[in-house]
């Protein structure tokens, strides 16, 4: 299914889709869009190839504008919904595009449990730090002392680290990128894509509405790439976890952390030849006569 | 003397292995060509507590429990004191020396007590084979097994051939032979009692061999045979033994089952599969439905075939785990936000857990909606004798409704492909994810007809509700009409749903026989129905009795608001314990008005008179002292209801 057939022209156009696009000028949703095109055409997968699960939110709404297939769930619950995609067509290039409230607040249950569970699909968090859809509350990623319409004393919890958990959670490939950088974004998508297994991209995303201190003005000097850094090993599990707990002034970007394990689907024996969907839905005779022997 | 027609109690302490031994049993009877109904009665501990095992035995199919007894194997002090008042007049208690009867109140009921050293015999017998004491207690099960096997003139070989099986590989150890041994002791020092027990379990010469399976075993046979490959579950009684059944299975069928990180996840995780065009389900109970409930609008809005199993269990919260209940109705009804095509099926039976499951995929397809299978704790352990030709696995048909060919696909013109094309019946041709010439999204925000949010435009908006509805309009046509059992132009009807269908039926069979004419009117497809044609069905009841396991009548309640019609009386029960149809009889003859109500047709009153007679004849002849105890509670309570 994943053939691209020879008439594809790979360029970030084949994914247009036909709808009007409905951010804030000045988002940073625009950027990643254009990143996610990039990444797709780079790694040659047709639109049909590919599978896009959201749920509710100004960057869940990123497969309605984009052409390829798709599914806009419920707020929180994309994750769920890929792994179930993955497992009936396991050769699907799944990918959920999801926010930070989304991803790792209302959905946290189930982000940490695709850590461990390592299917192979990529997890693209627009991480704006707020609740923009619903219009500016705090979010999971806020900053601590967060004002927002909830918190007008400024928020009590202390900000959740997503890349620090889905190093700790088990997660085969972190990496973090910036909505302000749209070439390191299309080139982090392209490696999450195509890596074997879960991967998380968390990408710091600017929310000119809602969001006036994480800006792209804010980002741009504190930010740095790993990438660059000739030494830095991403299997490396004690200094991606150090990496990952730096903030503040200095934030790295890039692949964070990378490991090997099975995925999920690897290793349900039912899957070893045909995609689930592929199968028949019929059983020989015989088949069913062992199982009533069986209950005899 | 009774041939082929008992019902035997085996009872003891969680843990001492009733089940074994009474599934043990009822293989060698199954084997033997007799049919059985099998239920057991656990807390929801693991060890300790009282636990039953309940086996009815027939010459022919046997679809419900009796609530009469006629032999208990006691393991356990408790088995012979919470039993006796159901034993028959004659009925026995087979015991350990060790355990105490009082001799007095069994003779005043006319029951007898046949005691063996079992532990001590179990205990010596396992010493010579060089058992520790622990497990030469557990041939307890067995020593039971054999002395039942004497005094109701089963064969000993029979019984060997099952512990021989039971010990599969083993066959032939010093333990197996052990095994063997105590049966065999059992067995012979029965003897002397054969003669003073008037039930028998006598093979038929042309008995045939069938298979034994529960209510979720079936939903499971049912959802195989219908393609499902996919079942994601978390677990929670008594739903859990779908996808333990299905996992179970899942090399011979090449299925994938996925224990998820909770129900959330688990409908999540099978509408993805049901999005790609895998048949997928899972299966909860309540509570766990209620964790569902979210998601189970996204499939309505995306037009999402899913395949949902709740087993009831008494509620609300978490309630009783381990019981049975018939509470969720009104609540699968009207789950989630706003409207949506969904259909509600609730089997009776276990071949009826089979088939209307297997339906169910037929109809999540070709309607892309949800469909809620709803079945309940007792349906769900409770086992039947099942014969081959009830289950013709390989001849269901599937029909995937409006799915786009391969070559339809192939001769799409890119970019014109419509998820939801407005369309007459409401049904919008579906093409599975993944071909070049049909990219779509869905979403469950309101959408076009290509599958893009349009969460705004009010035309847009009015054209695709409307159309998901007329999906309603279309089901409607090809769900089921409640069925009728027995006879016609009944004085009596009994109205009931789903788990209730064979308790009901004995209940209308007892009636019958005692002279009064009733019969039943038994709801498998629930929703949607159409109007008019129920109405019609209801007309034909002349004296509506509705039978549910819930405080408010929620069948009633929504029959009326389809048909206008009311039962005349209700008999309402929410004890956590299944229905039996003598039970059931027992409320007809003690509460079923026997005068005319106001307005109602003075036709009853002939056959109420009859009534009236059967209700004198069945309390006094045809019931046990103990039950007549119980009817006369279970009347108290019905009656404060209606
Ligand atoms: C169950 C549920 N609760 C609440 C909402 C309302 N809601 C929609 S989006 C959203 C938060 C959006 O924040 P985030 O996920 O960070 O995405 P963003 O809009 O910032 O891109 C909320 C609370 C919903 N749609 N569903
Ligand atoms: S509110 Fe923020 S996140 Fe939403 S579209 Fe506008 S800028 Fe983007």
């Amino acid at each position: 299914m994943t053939l691209p057939i020879p008439e594809f022209k790979f360029t970030p156009k084949l994914y247009d889709g036909e709808r009007q696009v409905t951010w804030c000028p000045g988002c940073g949703d625009y950027g990643i869009i254009a990143a996610v095109k990039q990444a797709l055409a780079q790694l040659q997968i047709p639109p049909h190839a590919a599978f896009f699960v959201s749920g509710i939110g100004c960057g869940s709404k990123l497969p309605d504008y984009l052409k390829a297939n798709g599914y806009l769930g419920l707020h929180g619950r994309s994750l769920p919904i890929a792994q179930g995609v993955k497992l009936a067509s396991h050769n699907l290039k799944v990918i959920a595009t999801v926010g930070d409230g989304d991803a790792y607040g209302i959905g946290a249950g189930h982000f940490i449990h695709a850590l461990r569970r390592n299917s192979d699909f990529t997890m693209i968090v627009e991480d704006n730090k707020v609740y923009a859809l619903t219009k500016g509350q705090y979010s999971p990623t806020s900053t601590r002392g967060w004002v927002s319409s909830t918190t007008p004393d400024g928020a009590i919890e202390i900000e959740f680290n997503p890349v620090v958990m889905a190093i700790a959670g088990g997660a085969t490939f972190v990496a973090r990128t910036f909505s302000g950088d749209p070439k390191h974004m299309a080139a982090t998508f392209a490696k999450a894509i195509a890596h074997k297994g879960f991967a998380l991209v968390d990408v710091l995303q600017a929310c000119v509405i809602y969001n006036h201190v994480n800006t792209v003005e804010w980002y741009r000097p504190r930010v740095y790439k790993l990438d660059d850094d000739a030494n830095y090993n991403p299997r490396d599990y004690t200094a991606a976890m150090q990496k990952a707990h730096e903030w503040g002034d200095h934030i790295p970007l890039g692949v964070l952390y990378v490991d090997e394990r099975p995925t999920y689907e690897e290793q349900v024996k039912s899957l070893a030849t045909t995609p689930l969907v592929k199968q028949a839905l019929t059983y020989r005779k015989e088949t069913w006569d062992e199982f009533r022997a069986a209950f005899m | 003397m009774v041939t082929n027609n008992m019902t035997i109690k085996i009872g003891g302490e969680a843990g001492q292995g009733m089940d074994t031994s009474g599934a043990g049993f009822a293989r060698a009877l199954v084997r033997a060509g007799l049919h059985i109904f099998a239920n057991s009665d656990f807390m929801s501990r693991i060890r300790g507590g009282y636990n039953f095992y309940q086996l009815r035995v027939g010459a022919k199919p046997v679809y419900a429990p009796d609530d009469q007894t006629h032999l208990v194997l006691a393991f356990s002090q408790d088995a012979i004191d919470l039993h006796l008042d159901e034993l028959v007049p004659g009925g026995a208690i087979i015991h350990d020396t060790n355990l105490q009867v009082d001799a007095n109140a069994l003779a005043q009921r006319h029951i007898q007590s046949f005691a063996f050293p079992f532990e001590a015999k179990a205990l010596e017998i396992g010493r010579a084979a060089g058992m520790d004491p622990k497990h030469a207690k557990q041939m307890l099960n067995t020593a039971q097994l054999g002395a039942t096997a004497a005094i109701t003139g089963f064969p000993f070989e029979r019984i060997a051939d099952v512990i021989n099986q039971n010990f599969g590989k083993k066959k032939g150890s010093a333990v197996a032979e052990a095994n063997l041994a105590v049966a065999r002791w059992a067995f012979d020092e029965a003897q002397k009692y054969a003669s003073q027990f008037d039930w028998k379990l006598i093979p038929p010469a042309d008995g045939v061999n069938r298979m034994i399976l529960n209510g979720n075993q079936a939903i499971g046979l049912g959802a195989i045979a219908a393609g499902c490959k996919f079942i994601s579950a978390y677990p929670m009684t008594p739903g859990t033994t779908v996808i333990e059944f299905m996992t179970a299975q899942a090399k011979r069928f090449n299925l994938v089952t996925k224990q998820t990180e909770d129900e959330l996840a688990a409908i999540l995780f099978a509408i993805g599969a049901g999005q790609i065009g895998v048949r997928a389900m899972t299966a909860t109970s309540g509570g766990g439905f209620a964790l569902m409930v979210e998601a189970l609008g996204m499939a309505g809005m995306t037009e999402t075939p899913v395949v949902i199993v709740d087993s009831q269990r008494p509620g609300p919260s978490t309630g009783m785990p381990t019981r049975t209940g018939q509470g969720d109705l009104l609540f699968l009804l009207h789950a989630s936000q706003d409207e949506f095509p969904r259909v509600v099926l609730a089997p009776g039976g276990v071949e009826s857990c089979y088939a209307d499951t297997a339906r169910a995929f037929n109809l999540a397809e070709k309607y892309q909606c949800p469909v809620l299978v709803l079945t309940e704790g007792y349906q769900a352990f409770a086992v039947r004798s099942v014969g081959v030709e009830e289950m013709p696995f390989e001849q269901f048909e599937i029909d995937r409704g409006k799915m786009l060919t391969e070559a339809e696909l192939d001769a799409l013109q890119p970019g014109t492909y419509k998820r939801y094309a407005l369309s007459a019946d409401g049904v919008s041709p579906r093409a599975l994810p993944g071909h070049p010439n049909a990219v779509y999204t869905s979403t469950s925000d309101e959408h076009t007809e290509s599958g893009r949010m349009e969460d705004e435009d009010p035309a847009n908006r009015v054209a695709q509700h409307a159309k998901r509805m007329q999906k309603i309009e279309t089901l409607k046509t090809e769900m089921r009409m409640p069925e009728w059992y027995g006879p016609q132009n009944a004085a009596i009807t009994l109205m009931g749903w789903g788990a209730t269908r064979y308790a009901i039926r004995e209940a209308v069979d007892l009636l019958n026989a005692q002279g009064v004419r009733a019969n039943a009117l038994h709801f498998i497809d629930i929703y949607p129905l159409d109007e008019n044609r129920l109405a019609q069905e209801l007309a034909k009841a002349k004296w509506l009795v509705d039978i549910e396991g819930n405080y408010t009548a929620q069948l009633a309640q929504v029959i009326r608001v389809y048909t206008g019609r009311a039962p005349d009386q209700k008999f309402l029960k929410y004890d956590g314990r299944p229905f039996t149809g003598a039970e059931i009889a027992r409320w007809i003859a003690a509460n079923v008005n026997t005068k005319p109500a106001k307005g109602k047709s003075a036709k009853v009153t002939k056959s109420a008179k009859v009534t009236k007679g059967a209700k004198v004849k069945l309390v006094k002849v045809k019931l046990a002292k103990g039950v007549k105890v119980k009817a006369a509670k279970a009347t108290k309570v019905a009656k404060a209801k209606n």
